[in-house]
């Protein structure tokens, strides 16, 4: 239909480009507003659970969340415990991801998609049943801790499961593709030729790795890096399910203010201060990087 | 000479091998890529491997490298044998058809980057590479990124690269393919010039044999991965030793024929078509049986074409049968009254005399005996 008319087509283009923009009006930005809102509130019993901000013309809105969660050490120790086990996790991924996504992008071309299918693969199941099957493995009467009694490896169980040791397995586990494709997307894009030049250069194949492969990849790297880090700050049902009580992450005690303290007001305070910590250096980054980008032209 | 059984495998005499090949052979699955190649090159050569795509030209320098190896046969470099030797072990270095500088790096980086592999110190590198980038006038350009340069800029930080580490030999494959007409042709002297200046062994891979004749002292044609004949672009023009070499230098009119006579270091052939006899000179010493068949070979410029009868010994007749008008000079496209096409160049030097030779008209075609090759391959 729009063939002959350039601009229903040009209209149409974008209306495309713009269905994005209006998903994450409606579905993004809309509720974050709302739970901003619900943040400069103050908590009540009753539906809902919080008073409105409007109230006989006069806007009651008040910082007193965001101030309690400096006050109590929870929170810090919390948001600090996350970042310091979705770091760790994320740094393992790139440890086992990169050499993954390495000898794929390497690989014969007909090797090339059985591989990747088998790296994405693990998504055909549902995430919650993958983290069950990992409760069964771990547990004291589970299949690993048997199979080592049985071997005579160990003469009683190992207690895995509701460890920091678990969380970290779960998160790795279920965040290694997050880090393998950006990986391999970049290290598949690579020209060889540059590291056959480095080669008849002199340099012996770690070498050329080092120069060449690593810093090329360095865009996947931050990619892998930052998709993997980014839930795992937020994660909550890996800790739930695989984690101790001790094991404070963010995104449980978030689940507690809104469901079992029922303190919504301090729920969303807690959730907007999250979102600002970990959006607000990755913006600033990808300026960094930007700026760079237009200096270097 | 005449019949291309000249030793054609051997450096010139004064000059050392730097690289002998032995033998070498290459097979990709049931494609044999290089086919039991000899060859050996001299110091300071300028030596061009040429022949269309597929020929295995690229392969044989990717093993001279080391990037393949061969699955028989040896490569000597510097009476070295480094048939297994990996590439970052050998000393000689390669500019790559698509250059292949590191995008990451600036251009003094990059040149430098052989020299930092050799662990050689920071003072000394500077300087070598400073050296370089100078030898190539691009001591301006020596902290831009590969990204801010013209093809013609990349290419020659290719071969800075490539120099800096002072290899006993530099391939070059293809390394005038992605530039501009004008801008190849201008390279085509800067790299005989370099050349020349560095006294480096340069070995170059090409399909175009006006590069490969214009810039090296010794050609290797190739086909199938056999080399066909190797010699200096002279000797391959004016005496191929196979119609394949005849055809692919240059143009050729190729006349098949039988031997009919020989006497006094002339040839008699009856042509195949039409049935005349031509009269070959050949060298003293050589001799072709009654009765074998042979292709004559007459470069366009050594024939002649005219209204009147020529007198001589080879004397064809034929129509015009097309012109193409070239300025300095005209190719006349002749079909003979045998039924041969040939093609006949001549100068246009002569514009104020007589009237040029017009499609359609009956010509007479001669050439002098010695301008002639017997070919039997």
């Amino acid at each position: 239909m729009s063939r002959d008319n350039p601009h229903a087509s040009h209209a149409g283009r974008r209306l495309v480009a713009g269905v994005p923009y209006l998903w994450l009006l409606v579905f993004f930005l809309a509720p974050f507003a709302i739970v901003f809102g619900i943040s400069l509130s103050k908590a009540r019993f009753g539906v809902p659970p919080y008073e409105p901000l409007l109230q006989n013309g006069e806007v009651m809105a008040q910082w007193g969340n965001y101030a309690f969660l400096l006050e109590d050490p929870l929170y810090l120790t919390a948001l600090l415990n996350s970042i310091q086990i979705a770091t760790t996790s994320a740094t393992i991924c790139l440890l086992i991801g990169y050499p993954m996504a390495l000898g794929i992008a390497r690989a014969p071309d007909r090797w090339r998609s059985p591989l990747l299918l088998a790296v994405i693969l693990p998504f055909w199941t549902s995430f919650l049943i993958r983290v069950y099957a990992w409760m069964g493995l771990l547990k004291n009467e589970g299949l690993i801790n048997s199979l080592l009694l049985a071997l005579g490896i160990i003469d009683e169980p190992v207690q895995m499961l509701q460890t920091g040791f678990a969380v970290h397995l779960g998160i790795v586990y279920s965040y290694l593709p997050f880090m393998v494709l950006p990986l391999y997307a970049t290290l598949e894009r690579m020209d060889l030729s540059l590291l056959e030049a480095a080669s008849d250069l002199g340099a012996r194949p770690w070498r050329a790795f080092l120069t060449i492969t690593l810093p090329l990849s360095l865009p996947g790297v931050v990619a892998g890096f930052l998709l993997v880090f980014i839930p795992a700050v937020g994660e909550f049902v890996i800790p739930e399910l695989l984690g101790s009580s001790r094991t404070i992450m963010i995104g449980k005690v978030l689940w507690t203010e809104f469901f079992n303290n029922r303190d919504w007001p301090l729920a969303s305070a807690l959730a907007v201060a999250m979102l600002l910590l970990i959006v607000a250096p990755l913006a600033w980054l990808e300026s960094m990087r930007v700026r760079r980008r237009g200096a270097a032209r | 000479m005449a019949n291309g059984t000249s030793p054609a495998n051997s450096a010139p005499g004064a000059r050392p091998p730097v690289l002998s090949i032995e033998r070498a052979s290459r097979r990709f699955g049931d494609v044999v890529a290089v086919d039991r190649v000899d060859l050996a090159i001299g110091q300071g050569e300028f030596f061009a491997l040429l022949g269309e795509s597929g020929c295995g030209k690229t392969t044989l320098l990717r093993m001279i490298a080391g990037f393949e190896l061969p699955d028989e046969g040896r490569i000597l470099i510097d009476g070295q044998d480094m048939s297994r030797t990996p590439p970052y072990d050998r000393p000689v270095n390669m500019v790559f058809q698509s250059y292949a500088l590191f995008p990451h790096m600036t251009v003094a980086h990059n040149v430098g980057y052989g020299l930092r592999q050799e662990g050689m110190a920071r003072s000394e590198r500077d300087d070598r590479v400073a050296e370089v980038l100078s030898l190539v006038e691009l001591s301006a350009l020596a902290k831009r990124k590969p990204h801010q340069l013209s093809g013609g800029q990349r290419q020659r930080v290719a071969l800075a690269r490539g120099l800096a580490k002072r290899p006993k030999i530099l391939l070059l494959d293809e390394p005038l393919g992605a530039l501009d007409r004008k801008l190849r042709e201008r390279t085509q002297f800067e790299l005989m010039a370099l050349q020349a200046r560095t006294g480096t062994t340069f070995i170059l891979v090409t399909h175009d044999q006006e590069e490969a004749m214009t810039m090296s002292n010794r050609i290797a044609v190739m086909r199938a991965g056999r080399i066909h004949q190797i010699g200096p672009p002279r000797q391959l023009y004016e005496y191929p030793n196979s119609r394949f070499v005849a055809d692919f230098i240059g143009s050729a009119n190729l006349l098949m024929g039988e031997v009919v006579g020989m006497e006094a270091g002339v040839v008699r052939v009856r042509l195949q078509s039409g049935g005349q006899t031509v009269a070959i000179e050949v060298e003293a010493g050589v001799s072709f049986p009654t009765g074998q068949s042979v292709t004559v070979m007459v470069r366009p410029e050594k024939m002649e074409a005219g209204r009147q009868a020529f007198g001589g010994p080879n004397e064809l007749t034929g129509e015009v049968v097309d012109i193409a008008y070239l300025g300095d000079l005209s190719i006349y496209h002749v079909a003979t009254a045998g039924g041969i096409k040939v093609q006949v160049a001549m100068a246009n030097r002569q514009h104020r005399q007589g009237k040029p030779l017009e499609r359609g008209e009956g010509v007479h075609l001669a050439w002098h005996p010695s301008d002639a090759v017997i070919l039997t391959e």
